[in-house]
């Protein structure tokens, strides 16, 4: 069988230059070898440590899921990492990826446009150069659940009242409503233990 | 700066079209030597690929921004790895001649 195919990464922009080389390599005989770096790759570099985003808001921009980026990320840093102890020259190209930009909506003209150059921050509307411009696709930030979600439940010892589990907040600093009692975890060994002694 | 507006025929009086892959014709427009050119499309008739057709068209001019009423989804890609801005203006009732000077009023505030 033939494995699920790539999803295709979202990479904003292009990297401004091709590659880079070394430079005093003091035991290099001719050639330097080469690594390839890939546009997923510079991406995910450019993401997770130059606009400092977590794997997961970086997931988002990049239109994959978050371990698909820390694979992504991981790659990359070996990469990078390869090339700076062993000497290599670097070319960024490859990679299963596709460019795309925002809509704007200017609100004078009417008219829609995008922004093909996201380094510079768009000020103007391209048709009438009025700066009544505004974002129509920002991704509101409620709809990235930045908590893990969390089956379990907390479970009272003494009277068996349940609750739903929040993720950092263990159990024991919650009190149980009903007889003041500090809650488990469920299924953990002690509210196991406190099953078997029913 | 070159801007590519789509228009339903080859004068200053005709009006924007609404389509971008499969319009009449492409004004290329020089905002600085205020130079025009009627481009016929031929991808006008195309039963699938206009679109793409009609950007390598555009492209092959060297121009910075399309002007249309709409674009087809295989566009926007293409496009953004081009760097050419693509501008929707869903105006059918405005003329190649308005838009062009709507053109010349920004590039004149924005040299001042």
């Amino acid at each position: 069988m033939s494995p699920r195919p790539l999803r295709i990464r979202k990479v904003s922009n292009p990297p401004i230059i091709s590659g880079l080389k070394p430079y005093g390599n003091k035991s290099a005989h001719g050639k330097t070898e080469v690594v390839f770096l890939q546009y997923e790759e510079y991406e995910a570099i450019r993401l997770c440590d130059f606009e400092m985003l977590n794997h997961l808001e970086a997931s988002v921009k990049m239109n994959v899921s978050r371990p698909t980026v820390t694979r992504i990320y991981a790659q990359a840093r070996y990469k990078i990492a390869d090339a700076i102890v062993t000497g290599k020259q670097i070319i960024i190209e490859g990679g299963k990826v596709y460019f795309d930009s925002e809509w704007y909506v200017c609100s004078s003209c009417g008219c829609f446009f995008n922004h093909p150059e996201k380094q510079d921050t768009v000020a103007n509307c391209p048709l009438c150069g009025s700066s009544q411009i505004s974002n129509c696709d920002q991704i509101p930030d409620d709809s990235i659940d930045t908590k893990p979600q969390c089956d379990d439940g907390c479970i009272c010892l003494a009277c068996g009242y349940e609750e739903t589990h929040q993720s950092g907040n263990p159990c024991v600093n919650i009190i149980c409503p009903q007889c003041n009692e500090p809650m488990r975890r469920k299924n953990s060994p002690h509210s196991r233990k406190f099953k078997n002694a029913l | 700066m070159k801007v590519a507006i789509t228009s339903t025929g080859n004068s200053l009086g005709s009006h924007l079209d609404q389509r971008f892959g499969r319009c009449d014709f492409f004004v290329i427009y020089d905002t600085e030597t205020k130079a025009l050119e009627y481009i016929p499309n031929p991808n006008k008739e195309a039963l699938e690929g206009a679109g793409p057709a009609s950007v390598q068209l555009v492209a092959s001019r060297n121009v910075n921004k399309i002007i249309s009423g709409e674009f087809g989804i295989k566009i926007k890609s293409l496009l953004d790895s081009l760097k050419i801005q693509m501008i929707i203006f869903k105006e059918p009732d405005k003329k190649i001649k308005d838009i062009i000077d709507i053109l010349n009023n920004t590039s004149q505030t924005h040299s001042k």
